[in-house]
């Protein structure tokens, strides 16, 4: 027992000799929970969960024994929990519209029951290494449960229950550890959050995640067990990014992490997710998504755990064999809370006031993404996905330096196009994916085997436009060649008719991998037979103004993703409307209605 | 402890209070200093040990002796009276009458900093808010519960905006409504003050509204709780009273520059242009408190004018009220200094709410798409103008200059208004289409071929009258 010597914000100084560093600590006569993150002498430095007002020097100080953990097992999916795991639907139900202090709840329910089947091949006596399935709860009509033995323990399995309906507090298994001391397990166990769960070896990503939207999956990839941010300035579009992952992704398992954001957000996410389906599975996309929720008005402290909080549950999904996705929104909220403890505990500041392990915190953070084989052999990912709000939308600052460095996919997002309402504003031109070639192979396979070269001509003519975008900003358009000025046509094209993508609209907010393709590939051929045409002397006004144009730009909303074969049709339009010009163009025109470019008759 | 009074004041600067050797004080705990004419100021504690006890005053140390102070820590953190009766009345920061009436007497008090909102305890904002100002309603929609600053600067006229939204504000298809307005000043001019009396009074609200001031002569350090104050009331009215509240807050910029001068006198580690790290999260806990409460029917709609240092807006202050707001009203200098009223920047003008808010349910079906057509036609027809103003409008091209006209009209009858007009929603509407229909229906692909046959009435023919 100790007692508290200062408050200062969420910091508070105890007296309490022999805590350890990371312990959990309740303190006051609130009981609010602390954790000790600097010890000096007798003192112990802790960070406070929630508000410190009404604290006083002298109150008690309690010693838990115990790191922050999260607790992992049946009852997590569906769920919204704070930044240290406390349950908020269960939270609201006993205390209402206001968080109050000191209300301590379980976050597994306690009384629910669960049907485990115990895995058929287990038999007393055998050895049970950690991280082995000891049974499975069909958790939702669409999801198993794997119940793990927890990673730290192992040894010969004394006893399995029975097939039967268990809360997760019941004793499932019994094992004998090498020490020869018998554990007691069941549906759930405890993992520090700070600490990564164990796997038997990392192996290699390869598999694109696909996210439905066109400028992520083609232009940017991401791989299952890959790492991107999000940049971007306020209203640019990161949640919104977020969210669509969240909705579409092809992954198991979302789990998404408010840290530091809007309450409303989380609510939109609440209100629509139970109605909307899951593309894969066809169930209910609420049964497969996992909130943490530390909205910008919630202490500090726990925003700064929130994304640990996240990351374990998702590990925790990755060893029982699936794809999971972790999106956090947004790092940067994560690294002003590490600022402001590091602030109050006087650290030296080195970068517009960060403390100097902003930069290794956010590396280790990112290494928890990766592709496994499991502790049971099994494969498994987590894929981590993190918005980054510099200030002022300056790339430069640390947090978005430092994590541009990490990541392998950085999707920037531009104020410029945000303000034209070109969403998502991903910036083909500060974008990056280090995955193109790892994703490749899978693309030739599942859309077509040009998938990389029409990329890359997609991108040659967007970069090639934005550079005759300047030269008319400062002469004019009447400085460019025919060509040229189609070229700008061509990736005005790109940009409207693929890379623009409304998250509102019903047919076009998911996009599957075969429509991308077949879309960019209709484009292009337009861009590849306006361009012979004018080497035949087709005025270039002529081909701006075909109407074929207008409708090429709303084929994405004009075709859903079962209408591929309708879609791919559209080519034969094109190959009409073109081969009208050529067989007005082939034979030489006569020497008296010579046309020159930029000029037609009325 | 709270009938002893302490003379232990060691050190005094910033509007920090410093004493000595005061055991077991509360943090957040309410205080009273009494100075060497025996004129009371009031504080709080921001830290507290045994040893040393920082109190800010916000009536500001200036003239404080430190052997001629006296405090009396109160042992409870810093409430407000609430009562239907707050309506009508002007109040200071800290909730003292300012209207030469009584102070109000109730049962009911509540602790200014309030607790934060459960987010699963929200309901999203849906309704949408006809403020008859064209700009606001088709391309930045305001919704019940929504929290949307205006960006300013100086000399542009935000208090004419935001007196116009209080004016005009209403529910479609709902009569008078269940409303209040709460009004917080921070560190405005006497004659802005009085501007926002006057306009309350000549549109009859008066007896619905409350007001808290601080004036730009007033102490600055009561700024950091006029706004929690405020809201508290607000929370009151909305989710205790079932009202409609509309809270304007004017100027959060003058709000954060008090927060920066206590945050350097307590030594704190800046972040950016000298401001603390935690503005994010200060600024935070305040515009948080708007939003909707499931299961209760009034609300808390927000409005803070946030005046830009320099008109910049990458300055801290717009910066992170951007990153916590449901988007922004951004005010131009360009368009003001064209006499166009209200000046508001189309493009880096934003709602992020209006997407639940408009459409067939709400307004109209095309609503939507109109405005984000709206956008990339006017963001298209700047760059014309900007090439226009290179090489000259006679060699642009006629679509070119299509789009040419295209933003002068736009400016001059859609975002250009009368300060006392009130636009429908509809004839709103009605006037983006007219506008619209100068550009060719080709180029609107924003827009459905549906929306084209229905709305649009291009007419070749007015090409060549170009
Ligand atoms: N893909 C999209 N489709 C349609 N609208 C979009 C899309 N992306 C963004 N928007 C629009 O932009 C607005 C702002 O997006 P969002 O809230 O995601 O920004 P943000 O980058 O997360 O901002 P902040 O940093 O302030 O949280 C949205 O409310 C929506 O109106
Ligand atoms: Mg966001």
């Amino acid at each position: 027992m100790g007692e508290i010597l200062e408050i200062n914000g969420p910091i508070v100084t105890v007296h309490l000799p022999g805590v350890l560093n990371g312990a959990q600590v309740s303190i006051g006569a609130l009981d609010l929970i602390g954790e000790v993150i600097g010890l000096d002498g007798e003192r112990a430095v802790v960070q406070v969960y929630e508000s410190t007002e009404s604290l006083r020097p002298g109150e008690k100080v309690e010693p838990l024994g115990h790191p922050l953990v999260a607790e992992l097992g049946p009852g997590l999916l569906g769920q919204i929990f704070d930044g240290v795991q406390r349950p908020l639907a269960s939270i609201f139900e006993r205390s209402g519209a206001y968080l109050v202090r000191g209300l301590n709840l379980s976050p597994l329910d306690r009384q629910k029951t669960w049907t485990f089947a115990p895995a058929p091949d287990h038999k007393p006596g055998q050895r049970l290494e950690g991280g082995e399935v000891l049974g499975t709860v069909q958790e939702t009509p669409s999801f198993v449960h794997r119940i793990l033995v927890p990673p730290d323990l192992g040894g010969e399995l004394l006893e399995l229950a029975p097939a039967g309906d268990y809360t997760v507090d019941q004793v499932i298994a019994r094992i004998r550890d090498r020490t020869g001391s018998p554990s007691e397990l069941r549906l759930y166990h405890r993992w520090p959050v700070r600490t990564p769960r164990p796997y038997r070896r990392r192996e290699a990503v390869g598999i694109p995640l696909i996210t439905g939207q066109r400028i992520l999956d083609t232009f940017f990839p991401l791989l299952k067990g890959g790492k991107a941010a999000i940049p971007g300035p306020f209203g640019a579009g990161k949640t919104m990014v977020q969210q669509q992952i969240a909705r579409w992704s092809d992954a198991d398992i979302v789990i998404y992490v408010g840290c530091g954001e809007r309450g409303n957000e989380l609510v939109d996410i609440l209100e629509t997710f139970p109605t909307l389906t899951d593309p894969y599975s066809g169930r209910p996309l609420m049964e497969r998504t996992l909130l943490v929720a530390n909205t910008s008005n919630m202490p500090v402290v726990a925003r700064e755990a929130s994304i640990y909080v996240g990351v374990t549950m998702g590990e925790y999904f990755r060893d029982q064999g699936y794809d999971v996705v972790v999106v956090a929104d947004s790092t940067s909220r994560w690294a002003e809370a590490l600022r402001e403890v590091a602030g109050r505990l006087g650290q030296m500041p080195v970068e517009e006031g960060h403390p100097a392990y902003l930069a290794s915190r956010l590396a280790a953070f990112y290494e928890r993404a990766g592709c496994v084989e499991t502790l049971a052999g099994k494969h498994g990912s987590v894929t981590l996905i993190g918005a980054v709000s510099p200030p002022g939308g300056d790339f430069s600052e640390p947090v978005t330096s430092h994590t541009k460095d990490i990541v392998q996919t950085f999707w920037a997002l531009s104020k410029s196009l945000a303000d034209m309402r070109h969403y998502p504003a991903v910036d083909w031109t500060a974008s990056f994916s280090a995955y193109v070639g790892a994703a490749a192979p899978w693309w030739a396979v599942h859309a077509d085997p040009n998938w990389a070269e029409r990329r890359t001509k997609a991108l040659e003519l967007l970069t090639e436009a934005d550079e005759l975008a300047h030269v008319v900003n400062l002469v004019g358009p009447e400085a460019l060649s025919p060509e040229q000025r189609w070229v700008l046509e061509s990736a005005g094209l790109i940009r409207e008719g693929v890379l623009q993508q409304s998250a509102l609209d019903p047919v076009d907010s998911f996009c599957s991998p075969q429509k991308q393709f077949v879309l960019l590939d209709l484009i292009l051929e337009i861009h590849r037979r306006g361009t012979r045409l004018l080497t035949l002397g087709v005025p270039v006004q002529q081909l701006l103004n075909i109407p074929l144009l207008g409708h090429a730009k709303r084929l994405k909303t004009g075709y859903g993703n079962d209408q591929i074969e309708a879609l791919r049709q559209f080519a034969t339009e094109i190959q009409n409307t073109f081969e009208r010009f050529l067989q007005d163009y082939a034979q030489p025109p006569p020497a008296s209605s010579a046309v020159t470019d930029g000029e037609q008759k009325p | 402890m709270t009938g002893k009074e302490y003379r232990m004041a060691c050190a005094a600067r910033g509007g920090l209070l410093f004493m000595r050797g005061v055991p077991g004080v509360a943090l957040g705990g309410r205080v009273q200093v009494r100075d060497h004419r025996n004129h009371k100021r009031n504080g709080q504690v921001i830290r507290t040990s045994n040893d040393l006890i920082l109190v800010q005053v916000f009536e500001g140390t200036e003239n404080l002796g430190l052997d001629t102070t006296w405090v009396r820590f109160l042992d409870a953190p810093f409430e407000i009276t609430l009562s239907p009766d707050l309506l009508g009345r002007v109040f200071s920061g800290i909730g003292q009458p300012r209207d030469h009436r009584p102070p109000l007497i109730a049962a009911l008090k509540r602790n200014v900093n309030g607790a934060p909102m459960n987010p699963v305890a929200r309901a999203y904002p849906r309704e949408f808010i006809q403020t008859g100002i064209s700009t606001i309603d088709c391309l930045n929609s305001l919704v019940r519960g929504q929290k949307l600053p205006l960006f300013s600067g100086s000399g542009l006229p935000h208090n004419r905006l935001a007196a116009q939204i209080v004016r005009q504000a209403r529910l479609l298809g709902e009569a008078e409504g269940n409303f209040a307005v709460v009004f917080g000043a921070m560190g405005i001019s006497h004659d802005d003050a009085r501007f926002f009396q006057e306009s309350f009074e000549t549109s009859g609200v008066l007896r619905n509204v409350v007001m808290f001031i601080n004036l730009a002569d007033d102490p600055p350090i009561e700024r950091l709780i006029l706004p929690r104050t405020a809201l508290t009331v607000a929370e009151y009215l909305a989710f205790d009273l079932n009202r409609h509240v509309l809270v304007v807050l004017s100027d959060m910029t003058h709000y954060a520059e008090a927060l920066r001068e206590v945050a350097t006198a307590k030594g704190d580690v800046p972040a950016r242009k000298g401001y603390p790290g935690y503005l994010y999260s200060d600024l935070a806990e305040i515009y948080e408190r708007a939003g909707r409460i499931k299961e209760r029917s009034g609300s808390i709609t927000l409005i803070p004018v946030v005046s830009m240092p320099s008109d910049d807006i990458t300055h801290p202050i717009p910066d992170l009220t951007g990153y916590i707001t449901e988007g922004q009203i951004v005010l131009s200098r360009e368009l003001h200094n064209r006499s166009l009223y209200p000046p508001i920047n189309i493009p880096p003008s934003l709602s992020r709410l209006m997407k639940d808010g408009i459409g067939a349910a709400h307004t109209r079906e095309d609503h939507p798409r109109i405005a984000s057509q709206l956008y990339a036609s006017y963001a298209h027809a700047l760059e014309v103008r900007m090439l226009a103003s290179i090489i000259g409008a006679e060699d642009l091209s006629e679509s070119d200059r299509q789009y040419l006209n295209f933003a002068d009209d736009f400016e001059q009858r859609f975002v250009n208004q009368a300060e006392d007009e009130d636009r429908s929603i509809i004839d709103t509407l009605t006037l983006a289409w007219d506008i619209l229909s100068q550009l060719p229906p080709e180029t609107l692909s924003r827009l459905t071929e549906a929306d084209l046959a229905r709305y649009h009435h291009w007419t070749p023919v007015a090409m060549e009258e170009l």
